[in-house]
C-alpha cells in the first residue's frame, strides 16, 4: 500500500523503520484532527443539553418537598410542592408496561431462539421487526382506538401502560434473543448428554446462563419507556395530585408534567418546575442504565 | 451396569448429504473401543448417532439399527432423553456449567432429573469426583463456579458430571484434544479405571493414545471429500497397530507414525 514498501529496493538496515514517509505522517495527522474534531462537534450538544439541565433545574429538585410532595393546592406561580405525584405515575405506568412486556418478551424470545424454525418463526421475528419501528404516537393511537374509540373505556394510567408495551416489547424481545444466542450451545448440549430433558435445558441451564444480559436489557428497555411523551399525551389526564390507582382518573407523569406546564404556565415557577422534571426524568433513566450496568458485570458467560 | 452396543447397516445424512456409509460394529462391555480416522470421515457423527445426539441438528437422520444390549435404542415409543440418561457423552471442548459451583456441575443431572436429597447428592457428588481423579484438586472449594478451573480439571469435572448419572456407556469425543500432555495422562489413567465399570467408546486423533488406552480399535476413511465415510476395519488394538488386515489402515497409521 504504502510508497516505502512498494520501493523496488529496501534498504537491509533497521534504521527503515524510522525513515516513515512525510505524506504518510501528514495524512496519518490529518486523520487523527479529523476524527478528534468529529467526537468534539457530536459532544457539544450533548455537553450543552446537559449542562442548561443541570444549571436550571438543581434548584427545584434540591428542596425535600421536591420529592415528596404533589402540586395538589399548589397555585401555577407558586414556588412551592414537588413532583411526588408524577414520579409515582411514571414508575406505576412503566411497571404495568414491564409486567405483561417482560414475560411476554422473554418467552417470545425463547420460542425464536431455541424452537423457532419455520413459518410461524419468520412471521413473529418480521413482526418484532415491524413492531421496533412503530413510533410512539401510532402505538398510543392504537390503543386509543382500540380501548376507547372502541371499547368505550375512559382514558387511564393502565392504558398508557398498554401503549408502552407495544413499545418496550421489541426491545425486550430482541436484547433477549442476542443474550439466548450467547449461551454456546455446547451447554445446551451437555445438559442433553445428561438425560435432562429440553425444556428444563432452557429452565435452569441457559436462561440462567443469560440472565444477567436478560436483566440488562430489561433495564434499557424501562429506561427507554419511561421518557415516552406520545402515549401520556393520548392516553390519560394530568392531574395535580397523587393517585396510585392506574385503573381510574387521571395520572400524572414526569412527561405529562413537562408538557403540562409548558403549555398552561409561563410563570417562573412553571419554568422552574420544567427544567426540574426533565432533570428528574433525566436521573431516573440514569438510575436505571446504571443498574443495568452493574448487573451486566455479573454476566455468566463472559466469564 | 455396563452394557454392549451393537450397531448394524448404519448409515447417516445430514439432509441430503449421505456422511456415513454402513456401519457395522459391536462394542462389548467393560472395553474401552477407539474411533481413528481422518478428519471429517464421520467419527463424531457415528458416536453422536450412539446417544441421539445427532438428533438437535436440524435434517440429521439414521438408518439401520443401534442396540444397546440387544434393544433398539431408536425404537418407536423409546425416548431421546432416556437413550441419553444411559448414554452419556464427554465433548472435545470441556463445558462445565458457568452458572453453577463444582459441586452443582457434578450434581447437575441428577439435580434437574428431580433428585433433592441432600445426603445422596453429596455423596454422588463425592464418588463422582474421586471417580474422575478429581476430588483431591476441588474437595476443598466445591462452593467455587467450575469455570475457575484449569483446562485439564475442567475436562475431569465433566468427566464426573457424566458418570454422576451412573450411564451404561461413556463416550468421548477427543476429550483430550483442548489438554496439555500431563492433563491427558489424568485422563487416559481414568479411562482406564473407567472401563472396569463402563462400556467406553473414545474418539481421538491421537494413535499413541488409542494404542493406550483403548481394547479394540475402528479405523474409519472416505474415498473422497463429498463421499460418504465408511468403516475400514475394526479389531484388537494390537492387532490394528502391528498388522491390519487393510492397506488403508496399515497406511493411514504408518503415516501418521512414521
Ligand atoms: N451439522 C452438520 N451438518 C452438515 N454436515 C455435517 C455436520 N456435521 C458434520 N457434517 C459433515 O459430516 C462429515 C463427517 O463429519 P464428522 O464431524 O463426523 O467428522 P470427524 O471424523 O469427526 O472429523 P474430525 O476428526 O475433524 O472431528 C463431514 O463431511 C462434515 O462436513
Ligand atoms: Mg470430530
Amino acid at each position: 500500500m504504502s510508497a516505502a514498501l512498494d520501493a523496488p529496493e529496501r534498504p537491509a538496515v533497521p534504521a527503515t523503520f524510522r525513515n516513515v514517509s512525510t505524506a504518510r505522517k501528514v495524512k496519518n495527522q490529518a486523520a487523527t484532527v479529523l476524527v478528534t474534531l468529529a467526537f468534539l462537534v457530536a459532544l457539544v450538544p450533548l455537553v450543552w443539553l446537559l449542562v442548561s439541565v443541570l444549571i436550571k433545574g438543581v434548584p427545584a429538585i434540591v428542596s425535600a418537598d421536591w420529592w415528596t410532595r404533589s402540586l395538589s393546592g399548589v397555585t401555577p406561580d407558586e414556588v412551592r410542592g414537588g413532583v411526588y405525584h408524577a414520579i409515582v405515575g411514571t414508575l406505576v405506568q412503566a411497571l404495568i408496561a414491564g409486567i405483561i412486556a417482560v414475560p411476554v418478551g422473554i418467552l417470545a424470545a425463547v420460542y425464536l431462539v431455541e424452537y423457532g424454525r419455520g413459518r410461524l418463526a419468520k412471521i413473529t421475528s418480521f413482526m418484532v421487526d415491524i413492531l421496533s419501528g412503530v413510533p410512539s404516537i401510532v402505538a398510543a393511537l392504537f390503543i386509543f382506538a382500540l380501548f376507547i374509540s372502541i371499547g368505550g373505556l375512559s382514558q387511564s394510567g393502565f392504558l398508557v401502560g398498554l401503549a408502552l408495551v407495544l413499545l418496550m416489547l421489541p426491545v425486550v424481545i430482541r436484547n433477549t434473543e442476542e443474550m439466548l444466542q450467547l449461551v454456546p450451545d455446547e451447554l445446551r448440549e451437555a445438559s442433553y448428554a445428561l438425560g435432562i430433558p429440553k425444556w428444563k435445558t432452557i429452565l435452569r441451564i441457559v436462561l440462567p446462563t443469560a440472565l444477567s444480559g436478560t436483566v440488562t436489557g430489561v433495564m434499557l428497555a424501562f429506561a427507554r419507556v419511561m421518557g415516552e411523551t406520545a402515549p401520556v399525551l393520548v392516553l390519560v389526564g394530568y392531574a395535580r395530585a397523587i393517585n396510585f390507582n392506574p385503573f381510574e382518573g387521571n395520572q400524572a407523569s414526569l412527561p405529562l408534567l413537562i408538557y403540562t406546564e409548558l403549555s398552561t404556565n409561563p410563570s417562573a415557577a412553571g419554568q422552574l418546575r420544567i427544567w426540574g422534571g426533565a432533570l428528574t426524568l433525566i436521573l431516573i433513566v440514569m438510575v436505571f442504565q446504571l443498574a443495568a450496568s452493574v448487573i451486566s458485570r455479573y454476566s455468566a458467560i463472559s466469564k | 451396569m455396563a452394557k454392549r452396543l451393537d450397531l448394524k447397516d448404519v448409515d447417516i445424512y445430514y439432509g441430503d448429504f449421505h456422511a456415513v456409509q454402513n456401519v457395522n460394529l459391536s462394542v462389548p462391555p467393560r472395553s474401552v473401543t477407539s474411533f481413528i480416522g481422518p478428519s471429517g470421515c464421520g467419527k463424531s457423527t457415528v458416536l453422536r448417532t450412539l446417544n441421539r445426539m445427532h438428533e438437535e441438528i436440524p435434517g440429521a437422520r439414521v438408518e439401520g439399527q443401534i442396540q444397546l444390549d440387544g434393544e433398539d435404542i431408536y425404537a418407536r415409543g423409546s425416548d431421546a432423553v432416556a437413550v441419553r440418561r444411559t448414554i452419556g457423552m464427554v465433548f472435545q471442548r470441556p463445558n462445565p456449567f458457568p452458572t453453577m459451583s463444582i459441586r452443582d456441575n457434578v450434581v447437575a443431572g441428577l439435580k434437574l432429573q428431580g433428585v433433592r436429597d441432600k445426603k445422596k447428592l453429596d455423596e454422588v457428588c463425592e464418588a463422582s469426583l474421586r471417580g474422575a481423579n478429581l476430588w483431591k484438586e476441588v474437595s476443598g472449594r466445591l462452593d467455587k463456579p467450575g469455570g475457575g478451573l484449569s483446562g485439564g480439571q475442567q475436562q475431569r469435572l465433566c468427566i464426573a458430571r457424566a458418570i454422576a448419572v451412573q450411564p451404561d456407556v461413556l463416550l468421548m469425543d477427543e476429550p483430550c484434544s483442548a489438554l496439555d500432555p500431563i492433563s491427558t495422562l489424568a485422563i487416559e489413567d481414568l479411562i482406564g479405571d473407567l472401563k472396569k465399570d463402563y462400556t467406553i467408546v473414545i474418539v481421538t486423533h491421537n494413535m499413541q493414545q488409542a494404542a493406550r488406552v483403548s481394547d479394540q480399535t475402528a479405523f474409519f476413511n472416505l474415498e473422497a471429500t463429498g463421499k460418504p465415510g465408511h468403516l475400514v476395519e475394526i479389531d484388537d488394538t494390537e492387532k490394528i497397530f502391528s498388522n491390519p488386515t487393510e492397506r488403508e489402515t496399515e497406511d493411514y497409521i504408518s503415516g501418521r507414525f512414521g
